[in-house]
């Protein structure tokens, strides 16, 4: 059978691999050659060797940037998959009113990462004005702490989802063999809950993580950068080195940093899952 | 040990329903603006509700939709979500199946590269993208589809994959040697099969395409008023001079509408589709 499939090859690959050169194979490979050139078109490309790399290291904003959405994603992180996991347990308890609470927390996540942006631009920039402080975008602080809130909004519907998931498809014999032999609810949720929805937490870190790194929408529809650039994160600050700046070497300088916030996210995500991999039991 | 139980259940239930209320009133906030007149929409006073004498009916809702290019934007949104969605949902799964089912050194290749297209970040792409849909003349809304098939494969290549091992291949085999061809087979007994998957991935690639900001922001012809609903609201907001305030709220609202009305009429489709994502993920 693996033949006659095989003779079939052009009708079954071909669309999706010839997209798939136009989308993203030829695009990568080019944006990793023109990583190394000076260009402001791509056919007006000179070969300079790593000094685009060599300028990232010591452009202060960039370095900025790699601080500020690194902390973003630990805090946001962390806030997400506390509150999602807890929400799934109060879900899984058959209280009443579960399928309304479910929707309602899972539906921002519907909602646009430019349109949420300005939602909570609105909203947030009220509360502030309402306790007399500096705007969202006059005070990187604030800045900082409404996107935290803002993702927070967003994905621990997302996430909830998955853990309740994960809850729902323990063994109810594991559950119940642990209350006949007397464990309290602290020791199921720590003994036999917790481990059995490691898959569960492997991919909702996953995915948490790789979110707050490429976070772009929002960041720019929320705050935009301001002030003066101290909320701008890895995404918005290589957008900004593409498109706001003139000059024939910025986007040589924005290509470097692409290629090696690239680089970040592939091992971030490698030893993420491969940590977390490790402590799934088998079923 | 009952009794106790039910009471804090029900703390619990009390501690969800005031969540929820957070976490619905931004989008009623906006609701609430939309309908206040364009001078009473101020920064401190969000939290207001329009009242007799700021109340400004549907007007705002009225201009959004006569003048701000509004109905274009929507309309350009809906063909490129539709087009894209059945375009990645026909093609990749046709690849999926292919490659789970020809066990050869190209198929785990480009299994390999799709993975890997799945954690690249856009920024890496986004230069080299757009002038290569600029060249291949692909910057129009009827044709971004093909971009969107070539950056979107990964996770629906992989999401199909992964249920393709699931599906028994005696199955494929039998109708095989009751002679249909591989594109009948494929037709007429995989894709049926697929069903369940095929509404999870659609879902999953609708919310991102309806979403996507700045893929269409930088591939589209702008100069040709090529817009989507996400570049028309940044676009309001970056513009030069006054906001009007009014209008915005409008459309975002406008913009919420249609995402709400799919949400409560498909959200078990939704819920399942975003559970089974993850669990193959």
């Amino acid at each position: 059978m693996e033949k006659t499939i095989k003779k079939f090859w052009p009708v079954f690959v071909i669309p999706t691999f010839a997209a798939f050169c136009i989308g993203f194979i030829w695009p990568f490979l080019q944006g990793l050659y023109l990583s190394f050139c000076r260009f402001t078109t791509i056919n007006k490309a000179t070969w300079t060797g790593v000094q685009n790399y060599l300028f990232t290291f010591t452009d202060s904003s960039f370095l900025h940037a790699f601080w500020f959405t690194a902390l973003f994603t630990i805090v946001s992180t962390v806030c997400i998959n506390l509150a999602a996991f807890a929400i799934a347990l109060a879900l899984t308890r058959n209280i009443k009113g579960t399928n309304i609470f479910r929707s309602v927390f899972f539906m921002p996540n519907l909602i646009g990462g430019i349109v949420l942006g300005y939602i909570w631009n609105i909203l947030l920039n009220c509360v502030l004005t309402l306790l007399g402080k500096p705007l969202l975008s006059l005070h990187a602080p604030y800045g900082f702490i409404g996107l935290v809130i803002l993702m927070c909004w967003q994905q621990i519907g997302y996430m909830m989802i998955i853990y309740i998931a994960g809850i729902q498809s323990i063994p109810t014999d594991y559950l119940e063999a642990a209350r006949i032999d007397g464990a309290s609810e602290r020791q199921i949720l720590w003994k036999i809950k917790i481990p059995n929805v490691m898959p569960s937490i492997t991919i909702c870190l996953f995915l948490s993580l790789t979110n707050g790194f490429k976070l772009f929408d929002q960041n720019l529809a929320l705050t935009g950068g301001d002030p003066s650039h101290s909320t701008e994160m890895l995404a918005l600050n290589i957008y900004n080195t593409f498109y706001a700046r003139s000059g024939p070497q910025w986007k040589g300088y924005g290509q470097a940093k692409a290629v090696l916030f690239c680089i970040l996210v592939i091992v971030i995500s490698l030893v993420q899952l491969r940590a977390t991999r490790s402590k799934e039991v088998q079923q | 040990m009952e009794k106790a139980r039910k009471s804090r259940d029900r703390v619990i239930s009390c501690i969800l329903a005031v969540l929820s209320v957070a976490w619905i009133y931004p989008v009623f906030m906006i609701l609430a603006n939309s309908f206040k007149q364009e001078r009473s929409i101020t920064t401190g006073g969000a939290f207001q509700l329009p009242t007799a004498e700021t109340f400004a009916g549907f007007d705002n809702f009225r201009e959004a939709l006569t003048s701000q290019g509004f109905l274009t934007a929507f309309w350009y949104s809906l063909v490129i979500t539709v087009m894209s969605v059945v375009l990645i949902l026909v093609c990749c799964s046709m690849c999926a199946w292919f490659i789970t089912r020809v066990k050869a050194w190209y198929s785990k290749a480009l299994y390999f590269l799709f993975v890997l297209s799945m954690v690249v970040p856009f920024q890496m792409v986004m230069f080299t993208l757009s002038s290569t849909a600029d060249r291949l003349k692909l910057s129009n809304p009827y044709t971004i589809c093909i971009i969107y098939l070539g950056f979107g494969a990964g996770l629906a290549v992989f999401m199909f994959c992964g249920f393709v091992k699931s599906i028994p291949i005696e199955v494929e085999e039998a109708s095989m040697i009751d002679g249909c061809n591989p594109i009948q087979t494929f037709f007429h007994v995989v894709l049926p099969i697929l069903k369940p998957t095929l509404i999870s991935v659609g879902i999953l690639e609708t919310m991102w395409l309806w979403n996507d900001y700045l893929l269409p922001y930088l591939v589209l012809d702008r100069t040709k008023g090529y817009m989507t609903i996400p570049i028309l609201i940044q676009y309001f907001r970056g513009s030069y001079g006054k906001v009007s305030m009014g209008p915005m709220m409008a459309s975002i609202m406008l913009n919420l509408i249609p995402i709400i009305i799919v949400y409560i009429f498909c959200q078990k489709h939704i819920i399942k589709g975003v559970a089974a994502g993850a669990v193959k993920g």
